[in-house]
Order: structure tokens, then C-alpha cells, then sequence
């Protein structure tokens, strides 16, 4: 038996010859400093690049990219299907464990300094690589043929439209014509699975090849510099003398953590389930609120808030400077110290670009600045605020209601978040104040002079004028107060310096 | 074919004597070798042409992609309404499926008076809706308001809503239209003041 599997091993070998080449790769040897799990990223991203081949293979076995049954088979899959809804939830899983597990592997990389000589290239095939998993995130998100890929290929292509001269032509080349429809979903399928996969399986090799070639980085420690002239015979002194062999030396971590990721993905696709599909791509359904996945909030959250005149030149040309400095980086600094204890920079830059990503990604999940668009007509006005209201009082919070101006501004905890909540607003602006404010609007506030007729203004900001705390009264003019008390009672004392309301007020 | 490579090959397997020294020979060859590639680069200029002439094929005058469209009869929106008018994209395919049914917003000024809004936020092209109680546009997405004619009323959009030509032919309210309103295949990337948001679709 035994010499049968060694009769027909040999016949294999000696034909394609593989066994040397993957001895030397196997049996290398690795700084000993390097069998950390620090150095598990890398060949976990790989894993995960595997498991979204093997998982998307599986899935086009039923999927249909067309525009008119992409959303029915997904469907078929989640509903029809043995099994086919976890295989989209491990796909889909896949790829945010993929886009964050790439983005520590970067991370790692960076704060190790194994950018620098000789590993150049490394590094920039890798920042491609980035670029490509980002872009397979978004081109699955718009496979995964919903509302919100609808809206988000929308809101794409008002991107690609604000480019000069040329928008127009792009986004008719990225739609495939001049609307988002079936050429379109036609061309995101080409990218997702033969263009960008087929570029990726190529780096990856090359990425993979030239960490054999070249040896991994060693661990970094401060004041060990790297000077292109003498680095690689040092590196090889410091493999020759601690040295151990790649494999099983420094890879059982590799394997037990790339195992340990497969189960976490699995885990996640059997307790959280796929990602939608949520309502079907018809455009004519305009009741939705189109978000983008969990990777891009940052980029929805930015887009909220910088200043208009920013926006056009911040979304084209940041994401260019972002990707040529990465690439820059091993030829600015592709020589001396590499260990993060002597570079502050670099561990101050990873650790503001972490916070400020979490930061947006937390507002892109809250969106403060969306109106709610049913919260006039979902949540009550409490009726604590209400109570002992006069009926011009309650004509106000029923104009209030009626003109959605819940949907931007919040009572008693619920409604939107876009305008300043108004429990205390009475406090803060006089009536003569708020009554301009609603007419004519102003900062982010529509006006509304021509939308209400002048007996609604007045209910309305009369309302508005009980929303104080009981101990606190409203703010006033005290030049109007004055005129008022005294046409009030002409012969009267002067008036006292903090009258306190009349109107009433919320306990 | 066979025939004739046969003997090429068993001249591989015995390789002849190699002529280091004749720079004639090897000049041939190289000469040989750099007209393949030439023929090569031809052929491949050559194909190329008609390639990208097909992967360019979207990349057109806007113009060309509109056309007139019938959102049906025009008393079918009354007088002093914004209502959702739904049509279908005039350059349709079969497997577009729901997508080529574009939605826009009439408004019905008085008498012959029209306003056609596009669907699409001035922003990043979110579906904006109407509340005629407060007589307001709300975008979704970033919160983008606009007025009951369309003028930027508050939040990110630098502009109004875009805006269809329409026209009232025989009884019935025609648009042109045909593409998703962007701010490229509209007016331009200009700062339009509050107030107006008067820009048709095609500039």
C-alpha cells in the first residue's frame, strides 16, 4: 500500500517538481522573535479570502445577476434553500471580518515598521490589496440588489457626477447607461467576481511570494536601525543564529488563529443570520431610509457634516491623497528606526485615524442630522405639557404635530435630532424670537412664513413659550415687558426686574 | 498540422549545434521575433479599437438618452398639489426589472402651471419626500430640505431640486426625461443662492 502512495507520489513529482520549492518555503528560517500572535493577521486575511471564494462560488451556483430577479433569488436563498441563508451570512460575515482584519494586518504592519527595506513593495502591493477588499465590500453591497444598494449606487453616482468635465461620462460608465437598472447591476456582478477577485488572487500571491522571498519582518526593537546597506546581511545573521524553521515553529499560531477566525465568522452567520436583502429596488418606493454597511458609515457621517463648499473637493481628492501616502510611505521613511517606542508620529496618526473612524462610524449609526420622517406621526406629545393648557395652548402642540416639526426637533425624548430638542426652548429665545424664527427660518431651519397662516404661528409659538422647567421662567424683552406692564396699568409702580410668566409652565 | 510539426519537434529533442559566433543568424532570429511582436501590437491595436468602442458604448451625449414622456393626463393632478407621478425610463430592458420605474413629484402651480421635481436629492441622490402639511421636500439621508417649489431650504444641498422640462401636449403632461438628475447632466457645479432651485434637468 505504502509503496503504491510513494510509486504514485513520484510519478506526481517528477512531473511538476513542487517538492523542493515547498520544503524551502516550509522549512525557512524565521527570526525566533517572530512566532507571536502579533503575526497572525496576514495569513488570517488570506483565510478569509479563501472562505468568500469558496462561500461566493457556492452562492452564484443560485444567485441571478439580474436586475429583475437578483432580489427574488436572494430570497430563494434565504427562504428556499437548505442551508443558503448561512452561506450568504458566512459570505457576508466574511467580508466584515475580511475589511477588519485587513485593516489590523495594516495596522500591525505599520507600528512594526515592516514597510521599510527591503519590504517596499510588500507594503504597496499590499495597500492594494486594501483597496480591492474595500472594493469588494462595496460592490457585494450592491449585489445584494436592495433598497439600499439602490440608493447607495445613487448616492455613487452623485459622487462620480461632481467629478470636472468628465462626471457626466462617468457615471453613465458606472451605471452603464443613464439610469441605475439592469446594465448595472450587470457590470458590479463582472467586478465583483471576475475583475477585482482575479487582481486579488494575483497580489495576494505576489504579497505572499515576496514575504517568502524576502523573510519576515523580525521583531522591531528600539534603536536596532535599518540601513539598506548592511539590513539584509544582518536579517540573515539573525535567522542563521535564532532561527527556527517557519513551519511548525511560528505557523501552528497562524493555524490556530485563522481556525479561531473561521469559528468566530461561522458563529456570527449562525446567530446574527444574512445581511437583508431589505426592500426590493424599486425606486418608485420612495419610503425608505438608504444607509450604506457597517464599513462606509464613516463616509456617510462625513458626508453630513462637512461644509458644503468642502464636499466636492474632500470626497474626490482625499481618498487619492489617502492612497498616495500610504504609498509614499516606505520611500519617506523606508530606512531606520522601526520599533513604535521611538515613533510617536506613527503610533499618535494609527491612533487618531482608529478614534475618528469610531467616532463618525458611531454618529453614521445614531445619524442625528436625519430627520425622523414618521415621528409626527408616531410619538405623542406628553401630555404633561399639556396640562392645564389653554385651548391656544393646545391649537400650538397640535400645529406643532401636524407641520412635522417633530420630525427634525425632539419633546420629551423622541422625535429627530436634525434641530435642537424644545423641552426647554422658552428658556433660551423670547416669543418675539422664536415667532421670527419659525417665519423665516434660518441656519438649518426651513422657514415657514408662507406654510402657516398667522393664527397657526400664533398658537404655535405660544405653545412653544410653556415648554420651560417650573422653577425657571421663560426668557423675556425686558424693553417689551416694560411697555406692556405699563400700558397694562399706566399709573402703576415700575416694573420688577424678573416677572414671572403668565402663560403657564411645564412641571 | 501535425504532419508538419513533427519533425520541428524531434528537432527540439535533439537540439542542433548551437552558432554562438554567427551574428547573422541571430540577428535573423531577433529580427524575426521583433516582427512577431509588431504583428502582434498590430493585431492587438487593431482589436482594440472595436473593444473599447463597446466597453465606452454608456459614454454619451446626455441628450441622446432623453426623450418626451407622457406622465398621463394633466388634470389628474389637481390644482395646488404636489403629487408622486411615476414613468417608465424610455430606454428600458427586459431584465431591468422594478429599477426603470422612475418616480419624480408634480406640482400643479395654477391653470397651465407646472413644476416637475426629480426624485433625487441636490446632495448624493437620496429619495426625497413631500409633507404637504408643512409643505416641505425631506431628504432621508442627510437631511436636505427644499420648499414646495423646489428651492433649497436648509441642510447640505447647494442647489434646489432638479427640475424636468415639461409641457402640456393635447391634455396630457409630457416631461423630458430619461436619466438620473445629477449634478453633472444638470446646470453645473455652482453655488445657486437660496430661493430659486429654477434649473431644468439639462443644462
Amino acid at each position: 500500500m505504502k509503496q503504491t502512495a510513494d510509486r504514485v507520489y513520484g510519478w506526481f513529482e517528477r512531473r511538476l517538481q513542487f517538492e523542493a520549492p515547498l520544503r524551502d518555503a516550509v522549512l525557512h528560517p524565521v527570526p525566533r522573535s517572530t512566532a507571536s500572535w502579533f503575526y497572525v493577521f496576514g495569513s488570517a486575511a488570506f483565510t478569509l479570502l479563501f472562505l468568500q471564494i469558496v462561500t461566493g462560488v457556492l452562492l452564484a451556483l443560485v444567485y441571478v445577476p439580474s436586475a429583475g430577479e437578483a432580489w427574488n433569488s436572494l430570497n430563494v436563498l434565504n427562504h428556499q434553500i437548505p442551508f443558503g441563508w448561512f452561506l450568504r451570512a458566512l459570505h457576508g460575515w466574511g467580508s466584515n471580518f475580511m475589511v477588519a482584519i485587513v485593516f489590523i494586518h495594516m495596522a500591525q504592519v505599520f507600528l512594526f515598521g515592516a514597510y521599510k527595506f527591503p519590504r517596499e513593495l510588500t507594503w504597496i502591493l499590499g495597500v492594494f490589496l486594501l483597496v480591492m477588499t474595500l472594493g469588494m465590500a462595496f460592490t457585494g453591497q450592491v449585489l445584494r440588489f436592495d433598497q439600499d444598494a439602490y440608493w447607495g449606487l445613487g448616492i455613487g453616482a452623485s459622487i462620480l457626477s461632481r467629478v470636472p468635465w468628465i462626471g457626466g461620462g462617468l457615471v453613465h460608465m458606472l451605471l452603464g447607461g443613464p439610469i441605475i437598472a439592469g446594465a448595472t447591476l450587470s457590470r458590479f456582478f463582472v467586478l465583483h467576481v471576475f475583475i477585482i477577485p482575479g487582481a486579488m488572487l494575483l497580489f495576494a500571491f505576489l504579497h505572499v511570494w515576496m514575504v517568502l522571498k524576502l523573510g519576515i519582518n523580525e521583531w522591531p526593537m528600539p534603536g536596532r536601525l535599518v540601513h539598506r546597506a548592511t539590513y539584509i546581511e544582518e536579517y540573515n545573521r539573525m535567522t542563521h543564529d535564532d532561527g527556527i524553521p517557519f513551519v511548525p515553529g511560528a505557523f501552528w499560531k497562524d493555524l490556530a488563529f485563522s481556525g479561531a477566525i473561521l469559528a468566530a465568522v461561522a458563529v456570527c452567520a449562525l446567530v446574527l443570520g444574512p445581511f437583508g436583502p431589505s426592500g426590493q429596488p424599486d425606486p418608485s418606493i420612495i419610503q425608505t431610509v438608504p444607509k450604506p454597511d457597517f464599513f462606509f458609515l464613516w463616509i456617510y457621517t462625513a458626508l453630513a457634516y462637512l461644509p458644503p463648499a468642502m464636499e466636492t473637493p474632500f470626497i474626490l481628492i482625499a481618498p487619492l491623497v489617502a492612497i498616495a501616502i500610504l504609498l509614499a510611505i516606505p520611500f519617506w521613511a523606508g530606512e531606520g528606526e522601526k520599533s513604535w517606542h521611538r515613533r510617536p508620529v506613527a503610533v499618535l496618526t494609527v491612533s487618531t485615524v482608529a478614534v475618528c473612524w469610531g467616532v463618525l462610524t458611531q454618529l453614521g449609526t445614531t445619524t442625528p442630522w436625519s430627520p425622523h420622517m414618521s415621528a409626527w406621526s408616531g410619538d405623542p406629545i406628553p401630555a404633561r405639557y399639556l396640562r392645564n393648557a389653554t385651548p391656544l395652548v393646545r391649537e400650538g402642540a397640535a400645529v406643532f404635530q401636524a407641520k412635522q416639526c417633530r420630525n427634525c426637533h425632539s419633546i420629551g425624548g423622541s422625535g429627530g435630532e436634525r434641530g435642537p430638542e424644545l423641552d426647554n426652548v422658552a428658556t433660551r429665545m423670547t416669543i418675539d424670537q422664536m415667532r421670527f424664527k419659525v417665519v423665516s427660518g434660518g441656519g438649518n431651519m426651513p422657514a415657514y412664513g408662507k406654510n402657516l397662516s398667522p393664527a397657526e404661528i400664533e398658537a404655535l409659538v405660544n405653545f412653544l413659550e410653556t415648554l420651560h422647567p417650573a422653577n425657571e421662567p421663560p426668557a423675556y424683552d425686558a424693553a417689551r415687558r416694560a411697555v406692556d406692564n405699563l400700558q397694562a396699568q399706566p399709573s402703576a409702580v415700575p416694573p420688577v426686574a424678573n416677572p414671572a410668566p403668565s402663560r403657564g409652565a411645564n412641571p | 498540422m501535425n504532419h508538419e510539426t513533427q519533425p520541428q519537434q524531434s528537432g527540439l529533442a535533439n537540439p542542433a549545434p548551437s552558432h554562438p559566433a554567427d551574428p547573422l543568424i541571430v540577428s535573423r532570429r531577433w529580427l524575426l521575433f521583433k516582427a512577431g511582436i509588431a504583428l502582434n501590437g498590430l493585431v492587438g491595436i487593431a482589436l482594440a479599437v472595436p473593444v473599447l468602442r463597446y466597453l465606452f458604448a454608456p459614454w454619451r451625449k446626455d441628450s441622446s438618452y432623453d426623450s418626451w414622456i407622457s406622465l398621463g393626463p394633466a388634470d389628474t393632478f389637481p390644482a395646488g398639489e404636489t403629487r408622486l407621478a411615476i414613468y417608465k425610463n424610455p430606454s428600458a430592458n427586459s431584465w431591468d426589472g422594478q429599477t426603470d420605474n422612475v418616480a419624480c413629484y408634480v406640482r400643479h402651480v395654477e391653470g397651465n402651471q407646472f413644476q416637475v421635481f426629480a426624485i433625487n436629492c441636490a446632495h448624493l441622490g437620496c429619495p426625497v419626500r413631500w409633507f404637504p402639511q408643512s409643505q416641505l421636500f425631506l431628504c432621508p439621508c442627510h437631511g436636505g430640505v427644499y420648499y414646495a417649489d423646489g428651492s433649497r431650504a436648509a441642510g447640505p444641498p447647494e442647489r434646489g431640486l432638479f427640475t424636468y422640462n415639461w409641457s402640456v401636449v393635447s391634455g396630457e403632461l409630457l416631461i423630458d426625461a430619461g436619466q438620473m438628475p445629477t449634478l453633472s447632466n444638470t446646470a453645473s457645479l455652482v453655488n445657486i443662492p437660496t430661493g430659486r432651485g429654477d434649473c431644468p434637468c439639462r443644462g
